[in-house]
């Protein structure tokens, strides 16, 4: 590594990319008041992995979305009913109770949003809406999207609107394989 | 069961700021800890000598990169060899950790414990960020959906609109109230004399929330000193009592949460939540627009404090305020006002500071309970494992009457200093959030009976 004697300790550089660093100030007599006022030395780098996820349990639920089904699953012995897969019941402790069974294609806008920022992963798509579904017989509410609707127009009115089960034609095996649009 | 009295005898914060690329998290956490230190009778290195062990809070190991973040912590500390562990619950984390250090003391495992804290929330863009923070959700039924904590926020905001008649211009009193506060607090990461309709038109984010109801990402560190009695007085003549300690859990999905019977608080009857105004003729609950484990964790701290009516008993609260709507969604699980009547509340005035003009008009007296007067989460900033320590190290001052001087040390002058420090606070609540409401804790701090405030108005 070159060192260079004429540069000061205390002047901003920009962040370093990579590990080609050169050049990093450095005078050949320095103080020890020098080295502790120093600018921070920021390196970047990237950060990413291929990750194995398991649905474990819940596979089925993913499997049925991508066959265009809707899957919950019900309390054989207090019969609370879940929207989205809870091998275990969490209102009742009893073991191996809860059973799959078919949701309804159809629901009730429960609440919603529209994202106009989002992690990283869904800016380039914002605006978009975000609701959470409503199904009679159901205890539990579904978080999807909501397609149809115009996101400049958002109004609570929204609230309690009927909503439909549409399926996207590529199956990603995620939740985003189903979104709810407009009954009417 | 008997139980060890704990006391908080120090505390120290790092200013919270949006990067601090000038020190690594063990030294920053070491400038929280260093002022804890000297804040007592006794040397600090003697104090440093007395301590029993400590424990540790910081959220994300993907902010960090790095694990065991802790015991790096430590050992810059010269702690080693002495006991710590990680404690861990998404935005309660520090809330979880003061309460790990109070277990230590009550246990009488520790006579002198350190609890600290920090995040360091810089090291990748903000919404990278809000993709890190958004693992916090299930990662295979909601973070595909669309990942983002303001998303979520903002889909029980609309059903709190839609349940009890709420508006985002109640949100927003909250949001002018936090700012103009933080006015007043030379630790608070941003401060402004705002109006209802800057924050409405402040840029949206999820509608309804602005950016100006959203606390923003911070770097920094909090540290908190617990103490049995002898050691207490030792230490300090003016040590502050946890007198109560709660902690509540719900689902991790708010998806997932039922809709049954409210969980009363002792200041509240089942036909509290009966009636037309209620969809269905009565309050379905937990739902999407409470927090069951806020409740939980406010009914088990009160019991334990012996609290039976908060909004009388307590002088002040610091909560969890990361969204303007989440302060209001607070008042109602800690009983301050009845479920549903949050928005009311804050019209009131009674959530403000007594002594400060915010350029409103209040339907009520103003500044019987303050909420937040340090600025709360949306001024202060949000380094999630200081956060929970911050509010105590908050609480702490106030109830010391210490916080004039601790905020003239910080360069502002005698005359600002003094503003947020309350008149004769005697009990104060703490309150660290996470997730959509999955951990909660609720800790009371109370000045000793007969115990002079440092500073008296």
């Amino acid at each position: 590594m070159k060192t260079n004697p004429n540069a000061k300790l205390d002047e901003d550089w920009k962040s370093l990319d990579g590990t080609m660093v050169l050049n990093i100030p450095f005078p050949e007599d320095w103080t020890d008041d020098e080295l502790k006022r120093m600018k921070p030395i920021v390196v970047k780098f990237p950060y990413q992995v291929n990750y194995l996820h398991s649905y474990g349990q819940d596979s089925p639920w993913f499997a049925a979305l991508s066959n265009g089904q809707l899957l919950g699953t019900r309390c054989k012995e207090c019969g609370f009913t879940t929207a989205n897969p809870k091998l275990a019941c969490q209102e009742c402790y009893t073991p191996n109770s809860t059973e799959w069974v078919k949701l309804p294609m159809e629901g009730k806008i429960h609440a919603f949003t529209v994202c106009y920022f989002g992690a990283e992963a869904f800016l380039d798509q914002t605006p978009f809406i975000l609701g959470l579904v409503e199904f009679e017989g159901v205890d539990t509410l579904m978080l999807t999207r909501i397609v149809g609707l115009d996101p400049e127009e958002a109004t609570l009115d929204w609230i309690g609107l009927e909503v439909k089960a549409k399926f996207t034609k590529l199956t990603q095996i995620k939740p985003t394989d189903v979104y709810f649009v407009p009954k009417s | 069961m008997a139980r060890k009295k704990v006391y908080m005898v120090s505390g120290g914060v790092s200013k919270f700021t949006k990067s601090r690329q000038d020190r690594t998290f063990q030294a920053i956490v070491k400038e929280s800890y260093d002022y804890a230190l000297k804040d007592l009778k006794l040397p600090a290195k003697q104090v440093h000598e007395m301590i029993d062990g400590s424990t540790a809070s910081y959220f994300s190991d993907h902010f960090t990169r790095q694990l065991m973040a802790g015991i790096m912590v430590q050992d810059y500390l010269g702690l080693t060899p002495r006991p710590s562990h990680r404690v861990e619950g998404g935005g309660a984390t520090g809330g979880l950790n003061f309460q790990a250090a109070w277990r230590e003391v009550a246990s009488e495992r520790m006579n002198l414990c350190v609890a600290y804290g920090f995040e360091t929330m810089s090291h990748v863009n903000t919404w990278k960020g809000n993709e890190f923070i958004a693992l916090a959700s299930d990662i295979s039924f909601d973070f595909p959906v669309g990942g983002f904590y303001s998303g979520y926020y903002a889909m029980m905001v609309t059903r709190h609109m839609k349940e009890f008649g709420t508006t985002p211009e109640q949100m927003a009193y909250v949001s002018v109230k936090n700012h103009r506060n933080a006015m007043y607090n030379p630790y608070a990461q941003k401060s402004a004399k705002l109006t209802v309709a800057d924050v409405r038109n402040s840029p949206m984010v999820a509608w309804p929330l602005t950016r100006l109801d959203i606390c923003v990402m911070s770097d920094g560190a909090a540290t908190t000193l617990l103490a049995d009695e002898d050691t207490a007085f030792q230490l300090t003549d003016n040590p502050i009592e946890i007198t109560g300690v709660g902690t509540g859990t719900d689902a991790m999905r708010m998806a997932d949460r039922p809709h049954k019977d409210v969980v009363l608080a002792p200041n509240e009857k089942a036909e509290d939540y009966v009636g037309d105004q209620f969809h269905g003729g009565k309050l379905k609950y937990p739902g999407i627009h409470s927090f069951r484990a806020g409740r939980t964790a406010g009914n088990m701290a009160y019991k334990m404090a012996g609290i039976t009516n908060p909004l009388k008993e307590l002088s002040f609260v610091e909560l969890h305020d990361a969204y303007t709507s989440s302060e209001l969604q607070t008042i109602e699980d800690l009983a301050l006002a009845k479920y549903g009547d949050a928005g009311k509340f804050m019209e009131s005035g009674a959530a403000f500071m007594p002594n400060i003009d915010y350029g409103l008009d209040f339907t009520g007296e103003q500044g019987t309970l303050p909420i937040n007067p340090s600025g709360g989460l949306i001024a202060c900033g949000h380094p999630v494992g200081a956060t929970g320590l911050m509010q105590a190290v908050f609480a702490f001052w106030q109830l010391q009457g210490s916080q004039p001087r601790h905020f003239q040390a910080m360069g502002m002058d005698a005359e600002k200093a003094k503003v947020l420090q309350l008149e004769d606070p005697h009990k104060g609540a703490i309150h660290s959030h996470a997730g959509t409401g999955t951990y909660v804790t609720v800790s009371i701090l109370e000045r000793p009976k007969g115990q002079e405030l440092e500073f008296r108005r």
